[in-house]
């Protein structure tokens, strides 16, 4: 099956799918089918507004993967650099405890988005300039950030406060969708923003045109005058700052604490999503969407004890779906054709 | 190339990039401590002495040898076929199940069969946790790095609830839990009948399993050097194409890989199990898995350079501790100069610019498949 139309399917059903979420979170909430346990767990509002909050830092970890892997760099560093992200959130918020809440948190964002930005540096530099393989570099990047935050972080440090809902007037007040959807904190606005402004960037811009050059097919990119690396080196830098993103939103949006290794996975998880997503900036949405709902599915199933399976099985769920989700698809969709690979001018190799 | 190098000559130069890449990092970890206010020399003659400054410093780097070589083993062995095997942590933890259940059950048996089916049980737990990705791979093309992790997560929690101790509305507990431990999460004792004898027993606390763990080596050493089966599996790893027009079946070559690497990391578990631990605790993990990563590839991906990378970092995880307490420097600063001995000796562009070396035509670059489709 061709790239587009497995794309024009997929996109069908998660259309369908997503429609048909909608309609039944509003039949459940809003009628007597609330009565029921199992259709809460499944589509009461805690549940989706527990699933958008677990979306957030994937799709964010998604984007993260996408700007790197279309320019043709491999990011399995998203992790760590979502950690140290995180890490520097929290150090700055913690230093800016005395400032207005409102600028100490945005300088704990500014923080994250910072240090994500100079991990995927790192990851730029040891991967074009020292040409080592994209995945040892990736993983290192996570053992750094791993080893670092541990070295560095002070258990009795205390960040006062987090960011706070901020509904949007008007639509806040439909119910339902407007509880779940406009009525959240800022990053997770942003993070969906951010969605659509990386899909136009990529999409109808000369630089989104120029990135997937240099990931399909670097050799004809350089012959064009296009300087393939500097692309590489922008590209990770940004995705870096990506992925800190995600993890300031952990740490200034989502719990208000740093914790060692709190990124649990999720920077893989997001991987899965790229993929997933078919290396689209909406198609990573639909798929951090389904995996944070079935973290969702995941908390709910445990508080309503409706399921008589220990608590280590249900736990399992999302790690489960996304071996289930990567097994099913990867066959189908096409990563970039270059990435992994150094791109080597005529005069340097 | 260098045919006529003696085996001296070629042992130094595959020396040389591991051992300078270990003095930067070390450098550089100095440089970070100074910079956050610690003190290098005092966290350095901590780390020395607590690794070999006693008989029980030795005692303890050996014994922590053992899973590193194993786990460093099982990664380096994926990586001959161009595998990246990021789930050594969950093939590690599934082996200790595995030999725990035998070493729990079975009472009667004699030592002579009950150690070896325990271990054995280790292996196959291994086994069967990498055959999974490994089979993933090449019937739906899913990347092992995605496989792998997500099949860490799912160990860890069936090992967790393999030992839970129940919860205090009633929940069942699991089937390896101790009812004598209480509210604790642990297993019984295995029975001495399954547990590794010691070579230099408490306080030095050395057992078999090093002994045996040297043995896998060599063994693993005659099967990727000296068989056709390993001959496939370095072939499918430098060149996936020429192997399958060679008449090489790929797939199968992947799947026994990947097998091969879990087993490898299930018998570190048993081992460290039957050895040391003798129980399983949730608690008692710790990182083996992305430290199989970095000492793989200090070894240069061969079984016995694995074996002295892995004296390495036994060295520092018997040292961390000692290090810690006498320096006040926390521990993990270890895991910071593991990560950039691992930088140096994956780049070794950068350690032959500082040091002006010449580029020599026998560094084997580990080959890793940088892409996420499928095995072609």
């Amino acid at each position: 099956m061709s790239r587009k139309r497995v794309w024009k399917t997929s996109s069908i059903v998660s259309m369908v799918l997503a429609v048909g979420l909608v309609v039944m979170a509003i039949l459940v909430n809003t009628t007597s089918l609330s009565q029921q346990t199992w259709l809460r767990v499944l589509f009461g509002v805690s549940a989706l507004n527990f699933a958008l909050r677990a979306t957030v830092p994937l799709v964010l970890g998604a984007l993260s993967g996408i700007l790197c892997e279309r320019s043709g760099i491999i990011n399995i560093g998203i992790e760590g650099m979502m950690l140290a992200g995180a890490f520097a959130g929290f150090v700055v918020k913690v230093a800016t405890n005395s400032w207005p809440l409102g600028m100490s948190l945005m300088a704990g964002v500014l923080a994250a988005v910072l240090i994500g930005g100079v991990m995927g540096l790192l990851h730029a530099t040891l991967s074009i300039r020292y040409r080592m393989d994209q995945i040892i570099s990736g993983t290192i990047i996570i053992i750094l950030a791993a080893g670092f935050t541990a070295y560095l972080f002070d258990r009795d440090a205390v960040a006062e406060g987090k960011f706070v809902a901020m509904p949007i007037p008007g639509l806040s007040k439909i119910p339902v969708l407007g509880e779940v959807l406009f009525n959240n904190p800022p990053l997770t606005y942003l993070a969906l923003i951010l969605v659509v402004v990386l899909h136009v960037a990529l999409f109808h811009t000369r630089w989104g045109l120029r990135t997937r050059a240099c990931g399909e097919h670097p050799r004809a990119a350089d012959t064009v005058g296009i300087n393939v690396n500097r692309y590489r080196y922008m590209n990770t830098t940004l995705g870096g700052m990506m992925a800190g993103l995600a993890g300031g939103f952990l740490v200034l949006e989502a719990v208000g604490q740093f914790q060692e290794g709190m990124t649990a996975g999720r920077g893989f998880i997001s991987l899965a999503a790229m993929i997933f997503g078919n290396w689209m900036p909406f198609g990573a949405l639909g798929a951090s969407a389904l995996f944070g709902y079935t973290q969702a599915l995941q908390n709910e199933l445990l508080l309503a004890g409706v399921v008589n399976v220990p608590r280590h099985f249900i736990s399992m769920l999302p790690y489960v779906v996304t071996i289930v989700a990567v097994s099913g698809f990867v066959g189908r969709v096409r990563p970039p054709a270059a990435e992994g690979k150094v791109y080597e001018t005529e005069s340097s190799a | 190339m260098n045919g006529d190098a003696s085996p001296i000559v070629r042992l130094m130069r595959a020396l040389l990039i591991p051992v300078l890449a270990l003095i930067m990092a070390l450098l550089l970890g100095a440089v970070i401590m100074l910079v956050f206010g610690d003190d290098p020399v005092k966290a350095y003659r901590g780390l020395l002495y607590g690794a070999f400054g006693s008989g029980r410093g030795w005692a303890t780097t050996v014994r922590k040898m053992a899973p590193f070589i194993l786990t460093g083993l099982s990664v380096a062995t994926a990586f001959k076929a161009g595998l990246f095997n990021i789930g050594a942590a969950g093939q590690f933890l599934m082996g200790t199940i595995f030999s725990v259940f035998v070493g729990i059950n079975f009472q009667g048996l004699p030592v002579f069969i009950h150690l070896p089916l325990a271990l054995l049980a280790g292996l196959l737990g291994g086994m069967l946790w990498g055959a999974i990705p490994g089979l993933l791979k090449v019937t739906t093309g899913a990347h092992e790095v995605i496989t792998t992790i997500m099949l860490n997560y799912v160990a860890s929690l069936f090992a967790g609830w393999t030992v839970y101790a129940g919860g205090s509305q009633g929940q069942t507990p699991g089937p390896l839990w101790d009812p004598t431990a209480g509210p604790i999460s642990e297993t019984p004792d295995v029975l001495p009948s399954a547990q590794l004898p010691w070579i230099f027993g408490p306080p030095y606390r050395v057992h078999w399993g090093i002994v045996l763990v040297l043995a896998v080596v060599v063994l693993i050493w005659w099967l990727l050097y000296r068989t056709t089966i390993g001959f496939e599996i370095r072939t499918v790893g430098q060149n996936l194409k020429a192997s399958k027009y060679a008449g090489i079946r790929v797939n199968w070559t992947i799947v026994l890989t990947m097998i091969l690497a879990g087993g490898l990391a299930g018998l570190a578990g048993g081992i460290e199990t039957l050895g040391v631990n003798h129980k399983f605790a949730p608690e008692f993990s710790g990182s083996v898995g992305f430290d199989g990563i970095t000492i793989a590839l200090l070894g240069q991906t061969h079984p016995f350079g694995v074996v002295l990378a892995a004296l390495l970092f036994g060295a520092l995880d018997a040292g961390g501790a000692k290090m810690q307490f006498d320096s006040g420097v926390a521990a993990d600063i270890i895991q910071v100069i593991q990560a950039l001995i691992l930088a140096f000796v994956a780049a070794p562009a950068i350690v032959r610019s500082i040091f002006r070396l010449k580029r020599t035509p026998e560094q084997v670059k580990p080959t890793v498949s940088t892409s996420w489709s499928g095995p072609g």
